[in-house]
């Protein structure tokens, strides 16, 4: 949600609708989730409140803060754990790195790092073990490149999907 | 890292016609590494490897191995030196097809200057080596495709090369065998501490690297350190 303002201050109701948009096909947000969730970024000073002329609560908009912006920036830099069925967690960072400007690729290039990471770790315990734990590693290394190769299509797809978001 | 590298590019740029293949690539391999150069078809990563290789020569930048400018070599003196420290392995083997696959093996020593004999002493062991003995006397098209890949990397080991230039060495073969094909190779090379630059788009692949470059549109994004 935070990573939705910055694009521009929203009100709770937009904020919903455009997350529900892009991220909730399976899991819209309920209105009391998007508020509370509100509720906590404005105590840790992620958004500020723009109000507008005497509306009620329902008619405050927020906007994000600088240090919201870092917080997006930050979490983006970050690789997630690499697991399988990360899907809908990196899908949600590359749209949003298009939507807020980021390099998409960078986040693709440091989860690539990270899951290759693990899948090294996975290659040496495979190569050193018995048949028990190669089954387990072939098994973990093939969901783990399915991810990379879900990531490298992503890649390429990038353009098309920049558009796409953006419209 | 705290050596010299063994092989770098700098800053290479390369054109064909009006399609650029290289936009200031840089990369560098040490001793006894071994690097995956990963990314999308066309993103320029084989043609990054030819350059490393000597084969190709970029437009401007500079490829050094072990103090020498490689773009400033004569030709002869390339190919002097791919033949003594530089090791190759391609996607289909492309072994002679008339020699026996033993012979193959000894074909890097005989234009070397070994002896015949001591030449396929050297390659029967390179072949027990990767688990092929029993198709040394056999032609390539005699063996099945994972045989002759391990037929291949015995061939870009045999002379104990300093770098090993491996394009998509398992890409045309199934899992296991492809599995088998990098444990052996990896190892082998390890052993000989020759460096390794391993082109592959398969992660699997990658993952018997110590760091991967993902080279895009020419250019190298990402190196990371992991050993």
């Amino acid at each position: 949600m935070l990573g939705l303002l910055e694009g521009g201050p929203r009100h709770g109701y937009d904020l919903k609708r455009s997350y529900d948009e892009r991220f909730g096909q399976d899991r819209p947000l309920a209105y009391g989730q998007v508020y509370s969730t509100l509720a906590r970024l404005l105590k840790n000073g992620l958004v500020e409140v723009e109000s507008e002329p005497g509306a009620g609560p329902e008619r405050k908009k927020y906007a994000i803060t600088d240090a919201g912006v870092s917080d997006v920036t930050g979490w983006l830099d970050r690789p997630e754990k690499p697991e399988p069925y990360l899907q809908s967690t990196l899908y949600t960072k590359v749209v949003l790195a298009l939507l807020t400007g980021h390099d998409a690729n960078d986040v693709l290039d440091t989860q690539r790092s990270a899951h290759l990471r693990l899948m090294r770790d996975l290659t040496r315990r495979k190569n050193d073990g018995d048949l028990a734990d190669q089954l387990i590693c072939d098994h973990a290394l093939f969901h783990l490149e399915a991810d990379l190769r879900w990531l490298e299509l992503t890649a390429a797809r990038l353009q098309q999907l920049a558009a796409q978001v953006r419209a | 890292m705290p050596t010299e590298p063994l092989l770098t590019a700098e800053d290479l740029h390369l054109s064909f016609g009006p399609t650029t293949a290289l936009e200031s690539a840089s990369v560098e391999v040490h001793a006894g590494e071994v690097l995956a150069l990963m990314g999308p078809s066309g993103s320029g990563k084989s043609t990054l490897l030819h350059c490393l290789a000597g084969i190709l020569t970029p437009d401007s930048g500079r490829v050094t191995y072990a103090g020498r400018d490689l773009t400033a070599l004569h030709d002869n003196e390339r190919s002097a030196l791919r033949r003594s420290e530089f090791g190759f392995v391609f996607q289909f083997g492309q072994l002679v097809p008339e020699l026996t696959c033993v012979e193959n093996v000894a074909l890097p020593l005989r234009l070397g200057g070994a002896s015949r004999r001591a030449a396929l002493r050297s390659a029967e062991a390179w072949l027990e080596r990767l688990e092929v003995s029993d198709v040394a006397g056999k032609r390539p098209g005699q063996a099945s495709g994972g045989q002759g890949q391990r037929v291949a990397v015995a061939r870009a080991l045999v002379t104990r090369p300093k770098v090993v230039f491996a394009d998509e060495p398992t890409g045309a073969l199934d899992s296991l065998n492809g599995e088998r094909v990098m444990q052996l190779f990896v190892a082998a090379a390890r052993d000989t501490g020759a460096a390794v630059v391993l082109v592959t788009h398969e992660p699997r692949v990658a993952a018997y690297s110590d760091h991967e470059a993902v080279v895009r549109d020419g250019r190298v994004r990402a190196r990371e350190y992991v050993r």
